[in-house]
């Protein structure tokens, strides 16, 4: 059976006590476990995506010095909570020619595909939702919804700008999904399991036991990942779908209110589940240099860590749209199929040869002569 | 009930369950507080303010769908490699390791044999410029 937040708990004293409580409702007790941490994470996720919203604002305006957000709270810091009032207070229009019943369900394919990727998502040794044995199989997949949803979203409209961004974005977010696979395969070939509980355990906490610098095949899959990533959660310098100076908003330009909040939220909290797996495939997760425990009180020193790498990376998310310029239709194809994937399939094939010829060792074991 | 190795997929029903959820109660509130005062010039399609010709939904660059047929031949290899990705290390700790990687590189191979095949074409290249196609047929 696989790990989850449940079957971490139950090692614990206190889990029999609850246990008793609950009595023959053994499944109902989980239910309620699970359902506390979902609403844990989700609302965690919401603040983080609402947060960054914020944090572009603000991190563009320091790039661009200029002032940014600082009239809503301290520092500007409740903006977001402003921003979603605003946008729940707003008129809901939709085009009259549109297919009504797409068009409702674009932004909630978005939402779920991105939803049920936090439930394999390890924030800490203890506190992943779920180990599913095809973590991250499973997550690549479910995250294609999000894709779906783009493309419905464009296509339900029935407005030109809509359209041409809904085509844009499918055939960019199906094409950059196979360097980011490919790269993700060689983690896997690697890890030996597809499980987030496997592949964040057989790293380390120090940088030189981390995947990044396993070999240098991997340091380079690193990198294909995170530009693939980016450009599948549609970020500049490849968001082309929303692309504001040639197609007005791109596949969301139709959308107006609540609806539009959530197209916004989807794609924030994307960005931060894509920071995260980069983050707990090549980072080394949520280890904590020189120790190799799963005790309670560890947890929230592992999740401070994992939350850390992982809103680095998110930052640099940033950084990267506020510095590069937008590319070109295609440029962006070009760089996908003539550059990235032929470069991950290099990595795949180097790691594997990797595997063999060096029993799997990293780097810093053959220097230094680890086990 | 479910069986208990469906356990572990309980938060993932959760999660879309909540994503919904989430969804409906922000339309719920919206359609309390927002206000109401539909027109028809509102509903039309947003075309720069000019009155809309015709509908979006019409014909199509093929390129799109192209890059679909691409995208649906790789997709479906790595699938296909991912178990043999995960056991990888396994078979290579049994001393099984260069045979698996033999077999390994040999679906590889037909995988780096259609991007070849595709690029040759000239169907990785965004524009397919006809001179191009034409210039290769008169050699």
């Amino acid at each position: 059976m696989n790990q989850t937040v449940v079957s971490y708990l139950a090692q614990y004293e206190f889990f029999d006590f609850l246990v008793n409580l609950f009595g023959k409702n053994q499944s109902l007790l989980s239910f309620l476990i699970y359902l506390i941490f979902a609403l844990l994470i989700v609302g965690m996720c919401a603040t983080i995506g609402g947060l960054g919203t914020y944090a572009e604002r603000k991190i563009s305006a320091d790039i661009q010095a200029r002032i940014g957000p600082n009239r809503v709270g301290p520092y500007g810091l409740l903006q977001f909570l402003a921003d979603g009032v605003k946008m729940i207070v707003k008129e809901d229009v939709m085009p009259f020619s549109a297919d009504k019943m797409l068009f409702y369900l674009a932004p909630i394919l978005c939402l779920v595909g991105v939803f049920a990727t936090l439930a394999v998502l390890p924030f800490a040794g203890g506190f992943i939702m779920t180990d599913l044995n095809v973590g991250i199989f499973y997550l690549v997949a479910i995250s294609s919804l999000v894709g779906v949803g783009v493309f419905l979203g464009g296509y339900a409209s029935n407005s030109k700008w809509s359209m041409l961004g809904g085509m844009r974005g499918a055939s960019q977010i199906i094409s950059y999904e196979i360097p980011v696979t490919i790269s993700i395969l060689a983690i896997t070939l690697l890890a030996g399991g597809m499980g987030f509980g496997t592949i964040v355990g057989s790293q380390g906490g120090l940088p030189h036991q981390w995947f990044l610098l396993h070999n240098p095949f991997a340091f380079i899959a690193f990198f294909v990942y995170f530009v693939g990533a980016l450009a599948e959660t549609n970020r500049a310098p490849f968001d082309l779908p929303e692309a504001e100076s040639e197609l007005v908003s791109g596949y969301h330009t139709e959308y107006t209110g609540m609806r539009f909040g959530f197209f916004a939220l989807a794609e924030y909290i994307e960005v931060f589940v894509v920071c995260g797996v980069a983050a707990a495939l090549f980072l080394g997760g949520y280890n904590i240099p020189g120790l190799k425990l799963d005790l309670l009180p560890l947890q929230a020193v592992q999740f401070t860590v994992f939350m850390t790498k992982t809103l680095a990376l998110y930052y640099v998310v940033i950084w990267v749209r506020w510095t590069f310029p937008r590319l070109r239709v295609d440029q962006l194809m070009s760089i996908c199929w003539k550059y990235l994937t032929p470069i991950s399939i290099f990595n795949l094939v180097g790691c594997a040869i990797w595997m063999v010829a060096f029993n799997g060792k990293s780097i810093a074991d053959i220097i230094f002569g680890g086990h | 009930m479910l069986p208990a190795q469906f356990d572990g997929l309980m938060p993932v029903v959760i999660f879309m369950a909540l994503a919904i959820l989430l969804f409906v109660g922000g339309h719920f509130l919206s359609v309390l507080l927002a206000p109401k005062k539909p027109s028809l010039l509102k509903s039309t399609p947003y075309e720069c303010g000019e009155q809309p010709v015709g509908s979006a939904w019409s014909m199509f660059n093929v390129r799109f769908y192209v890059v679909g047929l691409i995208f649906i031949i790789f997709d479906v290899e790595s699938v296909l490699m991912f178990p043999v990705a995960s056991i990888f290390k396994e078979l290579n700790q049994m001393g099984q390791g260069t045979y698996a990687l033999l077999i390994f590189l040999s679906f590889i191979s037909v995988l780096i044999e259609g991007i070849a095949y595709c690029w040759r074409k000239g169907d990785l290249d965004w524009v397919k410029s006809f001179q191009a196609s034409l210039k290769k047929e008169t050699k």
